[in-house]
């Protein structure tokens, strides 16, 4: 890797006509060696770009007035309407406030619960145990989000469910506007937590053994082991997944909030996802929700560049 | 030695034990929601809310599974479940492959710009609209393909795959098979396949749990009667409503309707977790690997 970055800041000297030309040919021996790479290529190539790449030429739809008869160049062109009408429609200020906060306070709650479990669990040593803890947490990463809300409406029953139970109480918790984001942070850390310690585990994992060694022989306790050992270690990924995650800041899952939407939570779960489904495949506003979908995404965009920006200053850790 | 143990806090045995007791207690916290689930499920209804489950059945009955088993939308929600998990994931591990076989060949031209190509689907797409209408306009309403073919490649497990290749695989070994004048496909077929076994394993259960737990995209694409499991029981777990078929098999009137409606809600998540809970530990001790891997280089 580093021979070859090397190479290429290096000036190329001026080559002549025939130089170039002997470059091409051996370019284009190596393209019929390669020939059969090429073919394995196409048909993902070809799916990607019409699945992918059309779409993406289809956004101009969010700055015109589509019809489907008339197709995406002829429909009328009416520049930043469709934004100005969201940005001034009533429940504007709330979706907005709802997505950030929902995503925020998940974020900050989600994020050191794996990183907490992670040093927990790479400190056991009884394998046996280590390796059953490790498989019943990663278990509710994989049931359907639809179980999931199911479960949760099941449990937060008023009458009944085990929450109730549990309290002696008959609260129908899910008609509470002010219990929302915490069923959603809750059973989100219940759900991944888990998941989310395997690339702290590897991490941890590919520390050298004699630092464990020489801590021991110099009397640390294991506390101070993780402390001056496994955090340090693993600080490059934390910065890594917080990357990752402020990128996704606009991002609220549309599946979970969409499932455990009611008519009287709807002043803390009304976020801008379920409105782009709303209006897009509900209501067929074709042009009106993905000048949303599109807001929501460039949102997402400049966030992500500005962490990575900050992060790469910070330490030697960007993305890609 | 009582001196050192002071300075440096805990003991190691002590804190074992804590660590030990902090683990057990949070494998209760993950485990306790899906037992009490289970037990629920063969439980009569009634004692659940009056809250006689807490740790055993009581009254164990399997009605609720034979109700479920008996209700023809549930059934043919399980069965198209099956059917797009098997397509979905051969389609999704063979375009994984396709790409990231090529891809790992450093001498092949157009390599970087071919990477930056699929990387970019990853970070910025036409959302919802865009994508439905192209579904639209090549036809695949209505069709099973609607949920593959929009997926593309699954570029994050194609960057795993991709990067075990190039740093995992005996390099030595493809490279001598290169220079005895191997075809790629040969290569492919006779080398980078069986090599990549674990892998695969991985990529395989990846995909089928993507497939098996997806209900979305077919809310979009897809017609009632070719609804999978999921978004059958969404009427039964979200809307809380009895199907007609739950309706006609009861006799004893409202209640015992409302009583089977109740447990078939503990049934139905069972026999929609189970399939995917079974499968993964196969694979679990491969998925450290995979990260890490994935993680090298994006």
């Amino acid at each position: 890797m580093k021979s070859q970055s090397v190479a290429v800041k290096q000036k190329p000297p001026k080559k002549s006509a025939a130089e170039r030309k002997q470059d091409r040919a051996a370019l284009l021996r190596r393209v019929r060696q390669c020939w059969q790479l090429y073919v394995m290529l196409l048909v993902p190539v070809i799916i990607t770009v019409i699945y992918k790449y059309i779409p993406m030429y289809g956004l101009q739809i969010a700055f015109r007035d589509y019809k489907a008869s008339k197709g995406y160049l002829g429909s009328e062109w009416v520049g930043f309407e469709w934004f100005e009408r969201f940005f001034t429609s009533p429940n504007f200020g709330r979706m907005i406030r709802n997505t950030v906060l929902l995503s925020l306070y998940s974020l900050l709650w989600s994020f050191p619960v794996p990183i907490v479990l992670s040093l927990a669990i790479n400190q056991l040593r009884f394998h046996k145990f280590k390796r059953v803890v490790q498989t019943v947490l990663y278990a509710p990463h994989f049931i359907s989000t639809m179980i999931i809300c199911g479960m949760i409406r099941i449990f937060l029953s008023p009458s009944g469910g085990l929450i109730n139970l549990l309290l002696g109480t008959q609260i129908d918790f899910l008609t509470q506007s002010g219990a929302f984001r915490t069923i959603y942070i809750a059973s989100g850390i219940w759900q991944d937590a888990g998941w989310g310690t395997i690339i702290y585990l590897a991490t941890l994992a590919s520390v050298d053994t004699c630092l464990y060694e020489a801590a021991k022989v110099d009397g640390a306790s294991m506390f101070q082991r993780i402390l001056n050992i496994d955090i340090p270690a693993l600080i490059p990924m934390m910065v890594l997944n917080l990357i990752m995650s402020a990128g996704g800041l606009m991002n609220v899952g549309f599946e979970k909030v969409w499932l455990l939407q009611t008519d009287l939570n709807k002043a803390t779960s009304d976020v801008i996802a379920v409105y782009v489904y709303e209006q897009g495949i509900v209501n067929a506003k074709y042009s009106y929700s993905t000048a949303i979908g599109l807001f929501n995404t460039v949102i997402n965009l400049i966030l992500l560049v500005i962490v990575n920006k900050i992060a790469s200053k910070a330490s030697d850790v960007t993305l890609v | 030695m009582k001196k050192q143990q002071k300075l440096h806090g805990l003991s190691d045995r002590t804190s074992d034990i804590i660590l030990v007791a902090f683990c057990f207690i949070i494998l209760m916290i993950v485990l306790y929601p899906l037992y009490y689930v289970l037990i629920a499920s063969v439980s009569n209804p009634y004692d659940v809310y009056a809250g006689k489950t807490f740790l055993f059945p009581s009254q164990f009955t399997l009605d609720g599974y034979k109700a479920v088993f008996a209700d023809d939308s549930i059934l043919l929600g399980l069965m198209n479940s099956f059917k797009y998990t098997i397509v979905g994931t051969v389609y999704s591990v063979v375009m994984i492959y396709l790409t990231a076989y090529p891809l790992s060949q450093h001498n092949m031209p157009g390599r970087k710009f071919l990477n930056i190509f699929f990387l970019i689907t990853m970070y910025f797409g036409g959302g919802l609209i865009p994508t439905y209408l192209i579904v639209k306009d090549t036809g695949l309403i209505g069709n099973m393909w609607a949920l593959f073919l929009p997926g593309g490649v699954a570029v994050g497990n194609m960057i795993i795959l991709r990067n075990y290749i190039e740093h995992s695989m005996p390099q030595e070994l493809l490279e001598a098979a290169r220079i005895d004048g191997a075809a790629h496909f040969n290569i492919f077929f006779k080398m980078i396949i069986p090599l990549s076994r674990p892998i695969m394993a991985v990529m395989v259960v990846f995909s089928m749990v993507a497939y098996w737990n997806d209900w979305f995209t077919s809310l979009i694409y897809l017609s009632a009667d070719q609804a999978p499991l999921p978004l059958v029981l969404r009427s039964i777990l979200i809307q809380s409503s009895a199907s007609a078929a739950q309706a006609s098999t009861i006799s004893g009137g409202y209640a015992e309707l409302n009583k089977l409606t109740e447990m078939i809600k503990f049934s139905s998540i069972v026999v929609a977790a189970v399939p995917m809970l079974i499968v993964y530990p196969f694979v679990q001790k491969y998925f450290e690997q995979g990260f890490m891997s994935g993680a090298v280089k994006g």
